[in-house]
């Protein structure tokens, strides 16, 4: 077996390493996640340069190492960085969205490629701005949880499958849950949050762009107790994301967007 | 690796090693010197440790290291009031100071924003600087944190927070290294460069 090989993959984070080293954690399109050590790196003079900041994608040749690899070579496929660490909402949420994906990944070279294209999938929206950068963290999350089988059940009854729509939500229970099954203290969204939620599991842009804001911040605040109780640990940067940016970002880039939204 | 070791050389590898960019191996080495090292030699290190933590503090003004309530920069009275450059580290002071380029006033801010490891703004000193800003003294806020993910992004909240206050905020261009060769230049860095291109004067 040849001891270098070569893979797409996202920047999650970076370490510093001695003087001019940096560890790069990366989501692999082939071998799930990756440690790897990027020499010299952080010197000006780098043949890596920005490449390996995180959120980049990047086509990496490595090279097998006893504890890490190390990155022999290293090509921007999409220079998402720049245009999300120029704007905070962007740069928060996108944060999130690789601290979930490491999470979820945390054994190191177990294949990953679903959540590999998910996460390249999110930050290229992001990025370009496609959606409104809440509604992408919220979309990226259900559908992250749902490939590491979690999935949530927003029609149907979490519990007993009895079909919806239904009035409460439990994350312990898994989402949408009957009246016959309704925990006690579970969360009573509105219908339009729950519609929100499903399109946002499922994809459906043209539904979940025509959210208003107010059911936006009830499936955000959902997704977090959701994500939250599935993961064994708190998640450090959601707390931190700024969605107050990201509604303005939408406003000012969609007028469509900015009428239909503001009517509630 | 400091299992291996008993007493107070393990101890000292185990200390060591907390230091940043320290790892296991470059602790044992740096132990291992500091055993042959002249007795003298290691009481001038032990010393300039506790002085350092007994003399020095931060500057109740900027944040900078100080050794008295003012430091240095804040305390000089020919420093222009009317700029000032803000920067992730001490350190940074340091290599600014060092280019003779800038004759105004400096805020540390004690780092840059980075989530993951659960830093916001509000545990960097952002308030501390819009104090600074309420008198209308300072016209320019120049923004030099470190040109990657995370200094860009504190960059960036600070543009948005400061620019209704009424000050000039500006950007250390960030461009191609000198001496480097634009071909290999990353597509972030060369993005950068046309950014902060300037007109050449005739
Ligand atoms: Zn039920
Ligand atoms: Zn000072």
């Amino acid at each position: 077996m040849s001891r270098t090989y070569r893979d797409e993959a996202v920047v999650l984070r970076t370490h510093d390493l001695g003087e001019a080293d940096r560890i790069v954690t990366l989501l692999t399109r082939g071998s799930g996640q990756v440690r790897a050590v990027a020499k010299g790196v952080r010197r000006t003079s780098s043949k890596f340069g920005a490449r390996l900041e995180p959120f980049g994608v990047v086509d990496v040749q490595l090279h097998l190492g006893r504890s890490l690899d190390v990155v022999t070579q290293a090509d921007t496929l999409a220079p998402h960085g720049r245009s999300i660490m120029a704007d905070y909402s962007l740069f928060t949420t996108a944060t999130a969205m690789v601290e979930t994906a490491a999470r979820l990944t945390e054994v190191e070279r177990e294949p990953a490629t679903q959540q590999y294209l998910l996460l390249a999938g999110a930050l290229r929206a992001l990025a370009e701005r496609a959606h409104a950068a809440t509604l992408v963290l919220d979309s990226y999350l259900l559908r992250a949880l749902a490939v590491a089988g979690w999935a949530p059940s927003f029609a149907e009854c979490a519990r007993c499958s009895r079909p919806g729509p239904h009035r409460a939500f439990s994350a312990p229970m898994g989402g949408a849950v009957c009246g016959g099954c309704r925990p006690p203290g579970a969360a009573a969204p509105a219908e339009e949050t729950f519609a929100l939620l499903g399109a946002l599991l499922a994809g459906d842009w043209a539904v979940a762009d025509r959210s208003d804001d107010r059911h936006r911040r009830e499936s955000s605040g959902l997704v977090a107790v959701y994500l939250q109780w599935h993961l064994e640990r708190q998640l450090r940067s959601l707390r931190h994301v700024d969605r107050t940016g990201a509604a303005r970002v939408d406003r000012t880039l969609d007028p469509a967007v900015a009428i239909i939204g503001r009517t509630a | 690796m400091s299992a291996a070791y008993e007493g107070a050389v393990a101890d000292l590898i185990a200390e060591l090693g907390r230091l940043p960019g320290v790892g296991p191996k470059s602790a044992q080495r740096i132990a291992f010197h500091i055993l042959s090292t002249d007795s003298d030699d290691v009481a001038r290190l032990a010393d300039a440790l506790i002085q350092v933590k007994a003399r020095v503090r931060f500057c109740a003004i900027c944040g900078n290291v100080a050794e008295s309530e003012q430091c240095r920069i804040c305390a000089d009275p020919r420093r222009n009031d009317t700029q000032i450059c803000v920067v992730e580290e001490p350190r940074d002071v340091v290599a600014i100071e060092r280019t003779r380029e800038f004759r105004g006033r400096y805020h540390v801010l004690g780092g840059a924003i980075n989530p993951i490891d659960g830093v916001g703004p509000d545990d960097l000193r952002i308030r501390e600087l819009m104090t600074r800003l309420a008198s209308g003294v300072v016209t320019e806020v120049i923004i030099a944190t470190d040109p990657n993910v995370e200094g860009e992004a504190t960059a960036a909240y600070l543009s948005r927070l400061l620019g209704s206050m009424g000050v000039a905020v500006t950007r250390l261009a960030s461009g191609l290294p000198v001496g480097g060769d634009l071909e290999y230049a990353d597509e972030i860095t060369l993005g950068r460069a046309f950014e902060g291109r300037v007109r050449l004067d005739a």
